[in-house]
């Protein structure tokens, strides 16, 4: 049992929190929010040159050979000045299908355009009608000669506005929610059918409904097999659920920064309002809110790992219960504790909140996962 | 960063495992399962169970009988134990009493009390709360004054712990009233059956006697029986309540409740579908579950940061107690829901003979008792309140 980091590992967190100290303080990112795609296109270039887009990748097929724990580490320091570029999109969604579940060729031949930089991928799977049932794929693909037409509609695509190819789930087979029978593919985003309403979301990322109609696609955009897509979605998505708890954690971990730091230097009755008992001890509720949440997001690394699907499902359900209520408590004391100016725009802490909120809207809130969690019996047996 | 154990430790714990298997009484084990406390003879006979296997104080220095165990293995072995489930050591000798003599105790003094504390020759318990002094623990007010080779103990603990079972006391008594009130205190032990002590019985909301009120009238107490030095007893206390900061989570004894809680649920009771069933309760069991694993989370990262901390608390440590309340009152909650109509008869241990048992199982009689009991872990060792004061200033800097 052992919770450091290795040397490695170290450099890695001290690089990517230095490059964020210094080029992604709030003013910051107010001007890359208001660039064209969302985000900063510069900042995506130094993070290829610092190495994290090709991180969680093989080094055979262009990437770094970084583990889960990489992961984390990145996304718990993007977390911390709610990053806006595509990363979580490109490199756990959309690269992360390719990297769980992609033919060689296709690794080899997209992978480095990743780690590069030139290539943005983003996961198109949940569609209007699904909620939070991963299963629920209406969207088809049917052969068409060599190759396979896709049609339907997906929505939220994160980050599906900018990316430069998606990666789409449509169903092959079966009935709309059935397990078996959806397939994943590479669907480059100015295909022809294909059309991508982009928006902002609430909490500054953008994302995208996508409608295809009659979309073609050749034999090689086929990632996997043509019935086990689903198994792959879910793989990703539970890597995801470890990457966004961890970009929950450096949130929080912000988050309380900035409203112990407030509340030292806000004065009322003469005194500050950080003297307060009362205010004290929800500061303090934030900090073990973050501590617990911290410990699942340390779980759910590890447990990305984990071969058995129940277990591992087991795993993220109850991260996604620890982390998203964790996220409430701290988004929500903090603009408390920051009084009025909490609920402007001006002040940081309200953007913190927002970004908490979508974390837990976005692979299955806490509630929804409690549900799963208790539907599996939870994590100890009977005795 | 790597979260599982090693061969080595988990072929330690399957060791362990095996032992209480073995070694614990199967009526013990029962007693525990269905809520009881164990009785002195019980606690006595396990404690002895456990220092002839070299057991008794593993978190002790080896001279002093502790096993020299690093932090993780101590950890499973604390987990184990109390996965059993098997009485805990008497937290008084263990980790209270006996961490401050090996660290400030004279070489008479280690030598006079250590061996008995973990064999449980002698039964300690602790004096350190006051009638006015609970949370403000520091304007206590028993005094000893010197006389001679001797202190005059004048004044009243409360809530004392199992001190009708006790041999001897530590008590922080007032040895300086004009200096500040955390400068003034002394660390001294006191044997019970000294003349001038008086014993009272409290009687807690579910009808146990577990805590005692202590009155010391001109009791006289040898010098030598003073740790440390005079009028440095609050730094002792602090280090006294300090040491235990990851034991005190109790995540094993909550583990064993909600595997115990679940079996229980899922069995169908007088012919109704199983209480597990109800996806409400499932979903109240599920919720502290989490709550419980990140705990555990939480108290691992304690733990292995120990070797690293050298000796400072961990600012996540601090939780450790709040947290670690809050899931055990819960699973004594749900204990009683779990129940049902089956939690109302009163059964104390040892009826007076105006009630008759009961048809309910034990674990359902023992459910509310435990329930109203455990209202204390979250007001014990520093209340909840005062932890968030703690954390407040030590951790935020507020």
């Amino acid at each position: 049992m052992d919770f450091d980091l290795s040397e490695e590992q170290r450099l890695l967190k001290d690089s990517v929190e230095r490059l964020v100290a210094d080029k992604y303080d709030f003013e910051s990112r107010k001007r890359y929010g208001a660039e064209p795609k969302g985000y900063s296109d510069a900042l995506w270039t130094q993070y290829a040159e610092l190495g994290i887009l090709g991180l969680p990748f093989a080094e055979e097929d262009g990437g770094f050979g970084g583990g889960a724990v990489d992961t984390m580490i990145v996304m718990e320091a993007l977390g911390r000045a709610l990053v806006l570029e595509p990363y979580l999109a490109t490199v756990v969604l959309g690269g992360g299908a390719l990297r769980r579940a992609g033919s060689a060729a296709q690794r080899q031949k997209i992978i480095p355009q990743i780690a590069e930089g030139s290539l943005k991928l983003a996961l198109a799977h949940a569609e209007p009608q699904a909620r939070y049932n991963l299963a629920n794929v209406a969207a088809t693909a049917k052969r068409d000669g060599d190759g396979w037409v896709l049609n339907g509609a997906k929505s939220g695509v994160l980050h599906g506005d900018s990316a430069d190819l998606l990666v789409v789930s449509a169903r092959v087979s079966g009935d709309q929610t059935a397990e078996n029978g959806v397939a994943l593919f590479l669907v480059p985003a100015d295909a022809g059918g294909l059309t991508r309403r982009g928006y902002a979301t609430q909490d500054g990322l953008r994302a995208a409904d996508i409608d295809m109609a009659g979309v073609r696609v050749g034999a090689d955009a086929l990632i996997g097999g043509e019935s086990d897509g689903l198994a792959v979605v879910r793989r990703v998505y539970d890597d995801a659920i470890a990457a966004t708890s961890a970009e929950a954690v450096g949130a929080m971990q912000r988050a309380l920064e900035l409203t112990v730091e407030y509340i030292k230097t806000r004065n009322q009755f003469g005194q500050p309002i950080g003297n307060f008992q009362a205010l004290q001890h929800q500061a303090v509720d934030m900090f073990t809110a973050l501590e617990q949440a911290r410990s699942m997001a340390m779980y759910a690394t590890m447990m990305t790992q984990e071969e058995d699907a129940d277990e591992r499902a087991r795993a993220m359900a109850a991260t996604r219960v620890q982390v998203g209520r964790s996220g409430r408590v701290v988004g929500k004391n903090g603009v408390q504790l920051h009084g009025g100016v909490g609920v402007t725009i001006e002040f940081a802490i309200g953007h913190y909140f927002k970004r908490l909120t979508m974390i837990d809207a976005m692979f299955g809130d806490a509630d929804h996962h409690l549900g799963i969690l208790s539907d599996l019996g939870g994590l100890l047996p009977a005795a | 960063m790597d979260l599982s154990f090693t061969p080595e430790e988990q072929a330690f714990r399957e060791e362990v495992r095996e032992f209480f298997r073995t070694a614990l009484p199967e009526k013990l084990r029962a007693k525990l399962r269905a809520g009881h406390h164990v009785s002195k003879d019980e606690q006595v006979e396990w404690q002895r169970t456990l220092n002839k296997k070299g057991w008794a104080v593993p978190h002790w220095p080896v001279e002093w009988g502790g096993t020299g165990w690093d932090p993780v293995r101590q950890y499973i072995f604390r987990e184990e134990l109390m996965a059993a489930p098997a009485p805990e050591p008497l937290a008084f000798n263990a980790s209270m009493c006996g961490p401050v003599i090996i660290q400030f105790g004279s070489e008479e003094q280690k030598k006079r009390f250590l061996p008995r504390m973990a064999n449980l020759d002698d039964w300690w318990c602790q004096g350190f709360s006051e009638p006015g002094s609970g949370s403000d623990l520091a304007s206590l007010k028993t005094s000893a004054r010197r006389d001679g080779d001797f202190y005059v103990v004048n004044g009243q603990k409360t809530w004392t712990t199992l001190a009708q079972h006790a041999d001897w006391i530590f008590c922080l008594v007032r040895t300086d009233p004009s200096a500040k009130p955390q400068r003034g205190i002394s660390f001294l032990l006191i044997d019970m059956k000294t003349p001038g002590i008086t014993v009272r019985p409290i009687i807690t909301i579910e009808g146990g006697h577990e805590v005692n009120e202590v009155f010391f009238d001109d009791v006289r107490v040898p010098a030598e029986n003073l740790v440390g030095e005079e009028n440095r007893g609050w730094d002792y206390a602090k280090f006294l309540l300090g040491n235990e900061r990851v034991g005190i989570a109790r995540v094993g004894a909550s583990k064993e409740r909600v595997r115990r809680i679940k079996l229980l649920a899922s069995e169908s009771r007088h012919g109704n579908p199983p209480v597990l069933e109800n996806a409400r309760f499932r979903e109240k069991l599920a919720a502290i579950e989490v709550e419980l694993k990140a705990l555990e989370m939480t108290q691992m990262r304690v733990v292995a940061n120990m070797a690293t901390l050298d000796g400072k608390p961990d600012p996540a440590s601090s939780i450790l107690k709040i947290k670690g309340s809050e899931i055990q009152q819960t699973l004594t909650e749900l204990m009683v829901e779990l129940a049902g109509p089956e939690a109302l008869a009163y059964q104390p241990h040892g009826a007076d003979g105006r009630n008759e048992p009961a048809a309910a199982p034990e674990w359902a009689l023992t459910s509310a008792p435990n329930f109203f009991n455990y209202r204390k872990v979250s007001i014990y060792g520093g209340s909840n309140e005062i932890q968030k004061n703690i954390i407040s200033k030590q951790v935020l800097g507020l």
